[in-house]
């Protein structure tokens, strides 16, 4: 399988109290009050940083991802930390994993056709092409698209976008909601027909079909772990089996928030406050930001209507043993975290494609090298191998990388590539 | 027509090609009156039967506030398209110079159609309109409102009778919920033409509007505040404001027989 190493980029110093003074970290948190931005330039820094050392310790790919006004994820365009990430790790075979810039956000949404067009140049066709519908928070509350729009629009810019990554010739195109009269990308990807293409989903039933129509990657990007996954993703499975599709697990991705140390105890004793941040402070948000009026098509809100009772939990009132427990952050040591991420997730949910949280909520840039360095050296190794037995291919993968391990590094970094 | 305590008649006017439909309940006798709702949707109310009493009220739902067709809403593109339906559904319907009634953001369509056809207006009542915006005194987004504390941005008093009927959660579970997807869907296919901010050009073609006008506002409308009428009042020469005491954004609703008796005056003067 395939093991990416995912980032938020999170605000890793929120006040104490933040959950209790602040109505949300997401849209409407005080810049001012809360941030500084010298000190969110060395987030970034610490951020890349982190990512280059995943490359380096052997993960298969490096994850982005867009979100806008938000204090645990605030990444506006992923594109600009991809391209930073494709130049550093030339000379590997390191995926950049971009999950990803944000179509209906993105106007027209064919300069997202060429931003990843550029990276996948830039790196030499490891450009792996997540395009997310995009949350309500981000595309309606902070980007101001229409709830009722919001899939409209999405999926209009994703066969826009397939289109113009393949076309041969300069089209035009007259959408509903795009009109472009010269289509005529520059530059083109260099992977044929285009690079692999990720769909985000949170578990709505509309982007099952719409995945599976495509035949792309449906990734479930959970905070609540696998444990809780295990209903939706088998729905996202029954969908392709019903579609006629073939049931390879390199068609699913997950995230999942990994904490390795060197005993279980250990792991408490390192963790738990940075995840007890995470879910108490970067996930703080009204419910009703999640859903407004019209984003959910009516199908998906009658469904959401009567299965009400399937209220999400109260975060809040869960601490960092509760996490653990119901598996929202698999932590402990190697072999406890090796052993949950196969039975729960790879076998649970039946993913070839992971991607692991290790840089979580307020946990300092030492600590997460620290972790990072504990899942290469100790987990990802006996991970690898996963569903190799099966003899599935990886199509959802650059098909440059496809074989055996990433190698780490050998270049200096900075090199170039060839 | 229908006289009043019985129910309101029910039809269905294709508009639009064919591809929206649009239901109109009516009641009552006398000269014509059309009512625009505003975005919790339509429910027969003592208000529209204090109406009826005077006039043959006329009650469309707007695209895809009707449970039955849902997916109407997605054959419309922008609030242009929308008042060409309800050109097509007056014409349908055999109204012209009559009185228009709108609450909310059926005020503001109300205030549109008289725009783009005065003709078809004899007379324009807005009640709590949409339709501009002010920085210093923002519109308040019911959509994004905890949906426990909506009532009380809506009604003066959420305790109300008034309010219970438009947000009260029935006995019935299936009928409990049928009824918040009626609410949450009927906010969002009339959200979608004014979504994030309900200011879509009506101030460049207000100057259009000749049908003498009556503003109807709830003293204590929290959602958009009183201050708002001024807007139209500068627009419309002419146009008369009337507040209402102890009433929030739905005062038709939460003083029915005062907002009732200001509108018939409003037409008889």
């Amino acid at each position: 399988m395939k093991i990416s190493a995912f980032h938020l980029m999170p605000h890793r110093e929120l006040p104490d109290d933040f959950e209790k003074r602040y109505e949300s970290v997401w849209v409407t948190p005080p810049w001012h009050e809360l941030a500084d931005a010298e000190r969110v330039g060395q987030y970034y820094n610490w951020t890349l940083d982190e990512l280059m050392f995943a490359a380096r310790a052997g993960f298969d790919g490096v994850c982005t991802n867009e979100h806008h006004q938000n204090a645990y994820g605030f990444m506006p365009s992923p594109n600009i930390m991809g391209a930073v990430l494709a130049k550093a790790t030339n000379g590997t075979n390191v995926a950049i994993v971009q999950m990803g810039a944000t179509l209906p956000t993105s106007n027209p949404p064919i300069r997202v056709a060429e931003e990843y067009a550029m990276l996948d140049c830039i790196s030499g066709g490891r450009l792996v092409a997540g395009l997310p519908l995009g949350s309500a928070m981000d595309v309606n509350l902070c980007y101001g698209i229409t709830p009722m729009e919001h899939r409209e629009r999405y999926r209009e810019a994703f066969a826009l976008t397939l289109k113009a990554w393949q076309s041969r010739e300069l089209f035009a195109w007259n959408g509903r909601y795009y009109q472009l009269a010269n289509v005529n990308l520059w530059p083109r990807p260099i992977q044929q027909p285009h690079p692999p293409v990720w769909v985000p989903g949170s578990g709505s039933i509309s982007t099952f079909d719409f995945a599976v129509d495509n035949d792309v990657c449906y990734c479930f990007l959970s905070y609540s772990g696998a444990k809780a996954a295990k209903t939706m993703m088998q729905g996202y499975w029954d969908v392709v089996a019903k579609k006629g599709r073939e049931t390879n697990p390199y068609r699913a991705g997950f995230l999942q928030l990994v904490a390795v140390a060197e005993t279980d105890a250990a792991a408490e004793a390192k963790y738990a406050r940075h995840v007890e941040y995470f879910y108490h402070k970067c996930l703080h948000w009204p419910i009703q930001y999640l859903s407004p009026p019209g984003n959910q098509d009516y199908r998906s809100l009658v469904a959401a209507a009567k299965s009400n009772v399937r209220r999400a939990e109260d975060t809040k009132a869960l601490r960092y043993r509760d996490f653990v427990e119901k598996g929202y952050v698999i932590a402990g040591s190697a072999a406890t975290v090796r052993d949950r991420i196969k039975e729960e997730v790879v076998k649970g949910l039946r993913v070839g494609n992971l991607m692991v949280l290790l840089q979580i909520g307020s946990m300092p840039h030492e600590l997460t090298l620290e972790n990072m360095d504990r899942f290469a050296r100790e987990v990802l190794p006996s991970l690898r191998g996963e569903w190799n037995d099966e003899g599935w291919v990886n199509s959802w993968w650059p098909e440059r990388l496809r074989g055996g391990a990433a190698v780490p590094a050998a270049a200096p970094v900075g090199a170039g590539r060839a | 027509m229908t006289p009043a305590g019985s129910a309101a008649t029910e039809r269905t006017i294709p508009v639009w090609d064919g591809k929206v439909r649009i239901r109109v309940q009516s009641k009552g006798s006398g000269p014509a009156l059309l009512f625009l709702h505003g975005p919790w949707g339509l429910a027969w109310d003592p208000f529209l039967d204090e109406l009826a009493k005077s006039f043959t009220v006329h009650a469309p739902e707007h695209p895809g506030t009707t449970p039955d067709t849902p997916d109407d809403i997605y054959q419309l593109d922008n609030l242009w398209d929308l008042v060409l339906c309800y050109d097509e559904a007056l014409q349908a319907l055999g109204i012209s110079g009559a009185t228009l009634v709108g609450h909310s953001f059926g005020g503001m369509l109300a205030c549109e159609l008289a725009a783009a056809y005065p003709a078809r207006v004899g007379r324009l009542a807005l009640i709590a309109p949409l339709g501009f915006w002010r920085d210093s005194d923002r519109v308040v987004n019911w959509m994004m409102l905890d949906p426990a504390r909506l009532p009380g941005y809506v009604f003066r008093d959420p305790g109300s009778e008034a309010a219970r009927r438009m947000f009260g959660t029935a006995d019935d579970p299936d009928a409990a919920t049928a009824a918040r997807v009626r609410l949450a869907w009927s906010m969002g296919a009339t959200g979608k033409f004014i979504w994030p901010i309900p200011d879509k050009g009506l101030k460049k073609r207000i100057h259009r509007v000749s049908a003498p006008t009556l503003l109807v506002w709830g003293k204590e409308d929290r959602l958009v505040p009183p201050v708002y009428a001024d807007e139209f009042t500068r627009r419309i020469a002419g146009a008369r404001v009337q507040t209402v005491d102890g009433a929030g954004h739905v005062p038709h609703l939460e003083r029915p027989e005062v907002v009732g008796r200001m509108i018939r005056d409003f037409v008889a003067g």
